[in-house]
């Protein structure tokens, strides 16, 4: 049989709720294919639902960055070796243990029962956002003044950050995701993010006893300041870009499929599985994640070596029709969607999960049950896609009502 | 049927208290699994396998 050997890697989508149509090609011809890195590294693209399953649940692959080759042609030969290092407290580029540390010491904030809690306490954060999208005349742009305020008001909330002070990082976080920045651009945005971290830091340690979960995390006596600092930037960014990404595009989706909105409207009991459905068919990041194997490993026949990096493509197996069977290209929002990959698998699977299903499912049901004459307010070409971004989305969502 | 946990993999997802939360629980400190029923009824068996085969961590085993 031969290789099939894939030199780039495509992000723009010929519809803008699929992946490239290239990638799910080679995903039909193999789900296990080999990709040419910037470093000339012939490593592997996975495309298969199970194989991006069974890599990710697997400890003879490592999420280390040192180990990765990259994949990114314009960071080649940019990157100084101890940039590659992941930081203390940056458990989501860490293996165990010190991953596994770290990762228990913010666990039990983030259960089903907590998040569950804070149900009404985000039905009103959402209440109060629609009623300033009403105040608008008739017509708004839902990205700024609803999807991306709610999960921002909601992770400071919840970590103890001042939402006034949210230009020190809502900029710096676009220009840290923005596949434009140059390598200089990305660092320099980090440590200024870094700054404001570690300023909260010690702000929270000379006040000591606050009702979030910095405060919480620095009363366990367990982090250093510099793990607590990496940790909560890493909660700050997971917590806003991504929830704000779903709640766009969301919309713009089902406002594109007026029978699959109608269902929702008409049995709200639906939204659980919405969400579901709204996640396997979005995945909202372009490609990834990335693993590289730390000892030779047999998947489906493929014998990927020590050292050799897996780059997995989790919009592609999101639609791999042997996991989603019927036509897995098609927004069905009863369709049973769990065991999608959109919060990864494994270890690393998204910490902050049941926030993001609690925040879209509140947040996209009282948006249709408040303004359910909800509209595109420009041709659907004309919306801003997030193709320059490491997260996709929509960059604005002009909407009418 | 019998359902065992292995709170060393458990990652704290929550995947299994969200599929059937009659059968799972949260430790509080960690977020670690809690198993409620070791033997549950018939009715929890398609539950108790989908928990199973969702977990990121490979910590639920149905026999």
């Amino acid at each position: 049989m031969t290789e099939l050997i894939s030199e780039e890697l495509p992000t723009t989508r010929q519809n803008p709720f699929d992946p490239p149509a290239e990638v799910t090609a080679i995903r039909d011809q193999a789900r296990i294919s080999r990709l040419k890195f910037a470093d000339g590294h012939l490593g592997w693209l996975v495309t298969g639902h199970h194989q991006v399953r069974e890599i990710l649940g697997s400890p003879k692959f490592s999420n280390n960055p040192e180990k990765h080759h990259m994949l990114d042609r314009r960071f080649q030969g940019e990157v100084p070796e101890d940039k590659r290092k992941s930081e203390p407290g940056m458990f989501l580029s860490q293996d165990p243990p010190d991953h596994t540390r770290l990762r228990k010491m913010l666990q039990g904030q983030f259960t089903v029962r907590r998040m569950n809690q804070l149900s009404e306490w985000i039905g009103t954060i959402v209440d109060d956002q629609l009623a300033h999208m009403r105040t608008f005349d008739g017509k708004a742009d839902l990205v700024k003044e609803f999807a991306l305020p709610v999960p921002s008001l909601v992770i400071c909330a919840l970590l103890g950050v001042d939402y006034d002070e949210r230009h020190r990082f809502q900029e710096d976080t676009a220009k840290m995701l923005s596949l434009d920045s140059t390598f200089k651009e990305a660092m320099d945005a980090i440590a200024r993010i870094q700054d404001f971290m570690r300023e909260l830091i010690a702000r929270k340690k000379a006040n000591p006893g606050g009702d979030d979960m910095i405060s919480d995390l620095l009363a366990t006596g367990e982090p250093t300041d510099e793990e607590a600092s990496n940790m909560a930037l890493l909660l700050l960014l997971a917590g806003h870009e991504t929830t704000a990404n779903m709640l766009g595009i969301g919309t713009f989706t089902l406002l594109q499929h007026p029978d699959q909105l109608k269902i929702l409207k008409d049995e709200p009991e639906v939204i659980d599985n919405a969400v579901e459905e709204l996640m396997r068919y979005l995945s909202i990041i372009h490609f990834g994640p990335v693993r590289t194997a730390v000892e030779d490993v047999e998947i489906d026949g493929h014998l990927i070596k020590a050292g050799d990096t897996v780059l997995m493509h989790v919009p592609a197996a999101n639609r791999d029709p042997e996991k989603f069977t019927g036509n897995p290209d098609e927004l069905d929002l009863r369709r049973p969607a769990s065991g999608h990959v959109a919060f990864g698998h494994g270890i690393h699977q998204c910490l902050g999960q049941q926030l993001a299903r609690i925040e879209m499912r509140i947040g996209f049901s009282k948006l249709f049950q408040e303004f359910p004459d909800l509209r595109l307010d420009v041709e659907p070409e004309e919306v801003p896609l997030r193709t320059d971004m490491g997260i996709y989305g929509v960059h604005s969502l002009p909407v009418a009502w | 049927m019998k359902i065992s946990v292995d709170q060393s993999k458990c990652c704290g997802s929550g995947m299994c208290v969200l599929t059937d939360p009659d059968l799972f629980d949260q430790n509080e400190e960690d977020g670690t699994v809690v198993l409620l029923q070791e033997h549950p009824d018939a009715e929890h068996e398609a539950t108790a396998k989908e928990a199973a085969s969702l977990c990121p961590a490979g910590a639920i085993t149905v026999s």
